[in-house]
């Protein structure tokens, strides 16, 4: 197990596979909230959280209960955000984590920029919650679950799924185990 | 004259609401467990163990099992011999889902135009699908189905000389392009005849049965069978990192169709494929 604290300036010693717990801060944006950063980036403006070795996690919690950090809070699929990571990788984002493969679009860029896209267990959101131990609201409260939010995560698990060299394990994996078909 | 209260409705849906999003129904967790005996890829178990752990952790604490509480699919059959009372009856259900969603802290996924998508903030509208039946009941089964999964799903309208073949090879092929985004192990819904919207509506309907229960079409039953062992020779495995789990059922319901036709529908869902129903009776009252 490796323990990763972000920011992350170098991502360079983490291969496919690796096993990894977050700990310290990441930001969360999924599809609303990414449109407005492409909009910020295109139109010259800073991002609403520093972006230098900044881990962004694609989910959209369940409202927390009174008392409580969050609801259930797993990873969403990522190929949704394919179209609108790139500049987030050149403006210094360092890793993403969701669920499900990237475009060829992205993995050049992560090879290009030294980011690592991890996979965190889609589905397992209540399990993921436990790691997540503080949460405050940074920007577009109005999207609802869809709102950027800083995480405060310790022991937050998830696995290396696409390495800097552009190394998927949905391929090496679906290659392993694959037996004929139809 | 054999009334049912649409609140009854109302608070059936709201109950169903609950158990479907925070319980793993019994089939779904037994066939994770059977998973993780089969599982030949190390880290595949390990994942299964802790969507067991996810299952537990989320009936213990009163949480959703996972973060995307769906859109509300609601599957009504009424009764043709009863009389329904009180307000009208999707309006009831909306405002079962409404308060279930408020009340249990679900997150609010639903967007009211596709294109302006600004979110209704109650989780309503659910999809509902109404039917007559013979009968004085009113049978209610609810699915809050994840959009990581729907994303997933595929129909084609396929010519009748591709058979079986043509069939199997599109279900295969969709579960292929699924790969890891639907949440594998996932439950494969298909359905087969009718017209377009029939095929559709039979492969979401699919999804709500039981996982360890074979259709009752012996030819159907076999056609489910040899699609799981396909499915789980692909590779795609749990989450997509490669294995031997990566379905944890089959569901196939046909329905008679067209001579130029064979429509098919696959309707992909993820490992804690939410299924909940129930039977409503009518209420004794005295004055009737």
């Amino acid at each position: 197990m490796i323990e990763l604290a972000p920011p992350l300036m170098d991502t360079s010693f983490l291969t496919v596979g690796d096993q990894v717990t977050f700990n310290g801060v990441i930001y969360t944006a999924r599809d609303a909230a990414h449109q407005r950063l492409i909009s910020l980036l295109d139109t010259g403006n800073e991002l609403p959280f520093p972006a230098q070795g900044g881990i962004i996690y694609y989910v959209g919690p369940c409202p927390a209960k009174p008392g409580e950090v969050v609801g259930s809070a797993g990873p969403t699929t990522s190929s949704r955000m394919d179209s609108m990571t790139v500049p987030l990788l050149q403006a210094g984002i360092k890793g993403m984590i969701g669920k499900g493969e990237r475009s060829q679009e992205v993995i050049d860029a992560m090879k290009c920029y030294g980011a690592v896209y991890f996979a965190a267990i889609g589905g397992a959101g209540a399990l993921l919650a436990q790691s997540i131990k503080k949460m405050e609201l940074v920007a577009y409260p109005e999207l609802g679950p869809e709102a950027i939010y800083r995480m405060e995560v310790k022991d937050f698990p998830a696995i290396v799924a696409i390495d800097g060299q552009g190394r998927s394990i949905y391929e090496i994996g679906r290659q392993q185990y694959e037996s004929g078909g139809m | 004259m054999v009334r049912v209260s649409t609140e009854q409705i109302k608070r059936a849906v709201k109950r169903l609401c609950l158990q479907a999003n925070q319980e793993l129904t019994p089939d779904i967790l037994d066939g994770l467990k059977r998973a993780i005996d089969t599982e030949l890829s190390p880290l595949g178990k390990d994942i299964l163990d802790q969507l067991i752990v996810n299952a537990k952790l989320s009936k213990d604490n009163q949480m959703a099992l996972c973060q995307d509480t769906g859109m509300v699919v609601v599957f009504v059959e009424v009764g043709q011999g009863i009389f329904l009372s009180g307000v009208y009856i999707e309006d009831a259900i909306n405002q079962g889902i409404r308060e279930a969603y408020q009340d249990y802290y679900f997150r609010h996924s639903i967007v009211a135009d596709p294109f302006n998508r600004e979110n209704t903030s109650d989780n309503t509208p659910a999809v509902i699908h109404t039917r007559i039946v013979p009968g004085d009941h009113v049978r209610i089964r609810l699915s809050p189905k994840g959009f990581g999964s729907e994303n997933m799903s595929r129909l084609t309208m396929l010519k009748p000389a591709q058979g079986v073949d043509g069939v199997k090879q599109f279900v295969l092929d969709t579960v292929r392009g699924a790969g890891g985004n639907p949440c594998p192990p996932m439950v494969v819904g298909v359905g087969i005849g009718g017209t377009m919207e029939k095929a559709a509506q039979l492969s979401k309907e699919a999804l709500l049965r039981p996982v360890n229960q074979d259709s009752s079409i012996a030819h159907i039953a076999e056609l489910e069978r040899d699609l799981l062992a396909s499915i789980n020779r692909l590779g795609i495995g749990p989450q997509g990192f490669g294995g031997t789990s990566t379905a944890l059922g089959v569901n196939v319901e046909t329905f008679p169709t067209h001579i130029a036709g064979l429509p098919v529908a696959v309707n992909i869902s993820c490992h804690v494929t939410r299924h909940q129903e129930i039977i409503i009776y009518p209420e004794v009252n005295p004055d009737d």
